[in-house]
């Protein structure tokens, strides 16, 4: 059949313990943009057992439809019956691009669909937009409109790649958390629920899991926070993190760190931002100590306002931040939180 | 038991990375390494050689001079090497060469295949995966611990917040993580065995089972439209002569000026 048959923006709604992690909505409110640049509907697929209350919440994130694929065999990830799930889906439904979360559940689902219904897939995507392919029209080769165009950082984030998929369908990405926008929520919207269950036969390709084990329960997601105080090699010691907590604490803000500081055990790898950590875009970004690697900077160069201290004058960080401080980090953070503290009860608030 | 672990040569990008004259990276220029969850992967396949007794291949896709992390596997403790190169598996995209590497796979008697999570070049962490699909066979990624229980692999598969204990029966593909372990290094006598060791090279011919449309950059459903080195936004003010407290005042202006506070 003809690629012009396909049609839709679904998306992959992950949840895990019955709960739809955070990127599932960010999926939706780009799915959202797309759909209305194609003329077309945001579906939503909801892979679990005993899920389909959860659609509602979706609904209010953008969902027009929800696929609920409800099997006792969902009930905890594993790649087989999910991948039977959505390329099922894929085969009835027919949809034109299919959006995943890059997690870790994504990036192993994603491929594996990938490959069973023979369609490229863009890894790690950080822009989305419908567009030309080729982007200006080119001797000998036919110039297909409305295509999506994936753009992703490659090559630990020194080269930028705009990337299609013009001749399969669906059209496959993973998506980086932190990076889309979520909609303003919609309370009370209801979507079009859609029970389907593909049937699942145990092969050879189904494994057991015979353990889950939760790491930290108090973890903190730094994607969310508005105000990030980061920390890296420079900041010395786990007890020099102090500081950062409490100008973090003062300003509402959370504290996470790059790499090195992960890697030094000051911190926790769920703090860590860039290529190999998390995408953040806080309002406010702190680089405290940070020397500024590239690996580093992919992950927070979108922050609204980057603020970054080190001692280092010729630290590759100051060629990214918003405002620069040569200076000793131990020195100007305590006097920081004291007076950024007064300033907020002056104004007779508290964060 | 035997194991194949695919591995890929890469340019070094947390190494010193070099730029033309034009701005554009220079890769040629840049030193290439053998990838670091591959060599993770390469490691446990080693360890589990030791622990249980197994025959290891090497198995990598690329240009001719990929040999060198073939050699370099082979000192470390690889048995054999097999090198997939030809003119027309060129340009492929992880679709094209995770279906190479299943063509090759498929001459290849396997009890275990591992693979490295993600290559430092593309990061996507597909390749794995795919291959897995082609060969129909089970899949588990981001493995953080790796043992044999009879026909069986138990698996620790790292989540974001969690971990899964995986039991899967073998033939399986497992998807290493570099926080798998860390490699040994080469002993001078590896070095010298693995130069006197043959590496198998396979051409086109050699893939079993594939399709001419499904290789190289014609057999890629995705295709590029555009790639730039990275533009970053330019420095802002950069204040490098203040004491402590105007630092401090500094900052809290141009919080204050922001409506931060």
């Amino acid at each position: 059949m003809g690629l012009e048959e396909y049609k839709g923006v679904y998306v992959f709604a992950q949840q895990v313990d019955n709960k739809i992690s955070t990127i599932s909505f960010e999926l939706l409110g780009k799915a959202k943009d797309l759909a209305k640049d194609l003329n077309t509907e945001v579906t939503a697929m909801l892979i679990g057992k005993d899920v389909k209350s959860l659609a509602d919440q979706l609904a209010e994130y953008g969902a027009d439809k929800v696929i609920v694929v409800d099997d006792p065999e969902c009930e905890i990830y594993r790649t087989e019956p999910y991948a039977h799930a959505i390329c099922s889906i894929i085969d009835k439904f027919k949809p034109e691009i299919v959006l995943f979360g890059a997690t870790a559940i994504g990036r192993d689902l994603a491929p594996r669909c990938s490959a069973r219904v023979h369609t490229g897939l863009t890894a790690d995507c950080t822009v989305l937009e419908i567009g030309d392919f080729p982007l200006n029209p080119m001797p000998n080769q036919e110039q297909k409109h409305n295509q999506l165009l994936m753009t992703r950082p490659a090559f630990g984030g020194n080269t930028i790649a705009t990337i299609a998929c013009p001749d399969n369908r669906p059209q496959m990405a993973t998506v980086r958390p932190g990076v889309m926008q979520k909609i303003d929520k919609i309370a009370g919207a209801k979507a079009e629920v859609i029970e389907f269950n593909p049937g699942f036969t145990k092969n050879n390709c189904y494994v057991d899991v015979e353990k889950v084990v939760n790491l930290v329960s108090d973890t903190v997601d730094i994607s969310a926070a508005k105000i990030l105080v980061s920390g890296g090699r420079g900041v010395g010691s786990k007890e020099n993190f102090q500081m950062l907590q409490d100008l973090a604490d003062v300003l509402g803000g959370e504290v996470a760190s790059s790499r090195a500081a992960v890697d030094a055990g000051w911190t926790s790898k769920d703090q860590q931002v860039g290529q190999t950590g998390k995408t953040v875009r806080p309002h406010v970004y702190f680089a405290v100590g940070i020397s500024g690697a590239i690996q580093h900077v992919a992950g927070m160069e979108e922050s609204d306002i980057i603020i970054a201290i080190n001692k280092d004058a010729s630290a590759p960080i100051f060629d990214v931040a918003d405002y620069g401080i040569v200076g000793d980090l131990t020195k100007i953070l305590p006097l920081l939180t004291e007076k950024v503290k007064k300033a907020l009860e002056e104004k007779g608030q508290t964060a | 038991m035997k194991i194949v672990v695919c591995i890929k040569q890469v340019p070094d990008t947390a190494g010193e990375v070099k730029f033309k004259p034009d701005g554009s990276l220079d890769r040629a220029a840049m030193k290439t390494i053998m990838n670091h969850d591959d060599k993770a992967g390469l490691e446990a396949a080693l360890r589990l050689k030791e622990q249980y007794g197994a025959e290891v291949t090497v198995l990598t896709m690329g240009l001719p001079k990929a040999e060198d992390v073939l050699r370099e596997a082979m000192a470390m403790g690889a048995d054999k090497a097999i090198l997939v190169t030809d003119r027309v598996l060129g340009g492929a995209d992880t679709w094209a060469t995770s279906t190479t590497l299943a063509g090759a796979l498929r001459n290849l008697e396997y009890d275990l295949i591992i693979t490295g999570r993600q290559a430092i070049d593309g990061d996507t962490a597909q390749v794995g995966p795919q291959i897995s699909e082609h060969l129909g066979i089970p899949v588990i990624s981001y493995a953080q611990k790796i043992e044999v229980e009879g026909d069986s692999v138990v698996v620790e598969r790292q989540f974001e917040d969690r971990y899964h204990v995986v039991r899967a029966k073998m033939p399986c593909l497992i998807t290493a993580l570099a926080e798998l372990n860390e490699p040994r290094y080469m002993t001078p006598g590896g070095i010298f065995d693995a130069y006197q060791k043959e590496i198998t090279v396979w051409g086109r011919a050699d893939l079993k089972d594939v399709l001419d449309s499904d290789l190289g950059l014609a057999g890629s459903p995705t295709k590029i439209a555009k790639a730039s080195d990275k533009v970053r936004k330019g420095a802002g003010t950069k204040v490098a002569d203040l004491g402590a407290a105007e630092a401090a005042d500094y900052i809290t202006n141009v919080l204050k000026e922001k409506f931060v506070i």
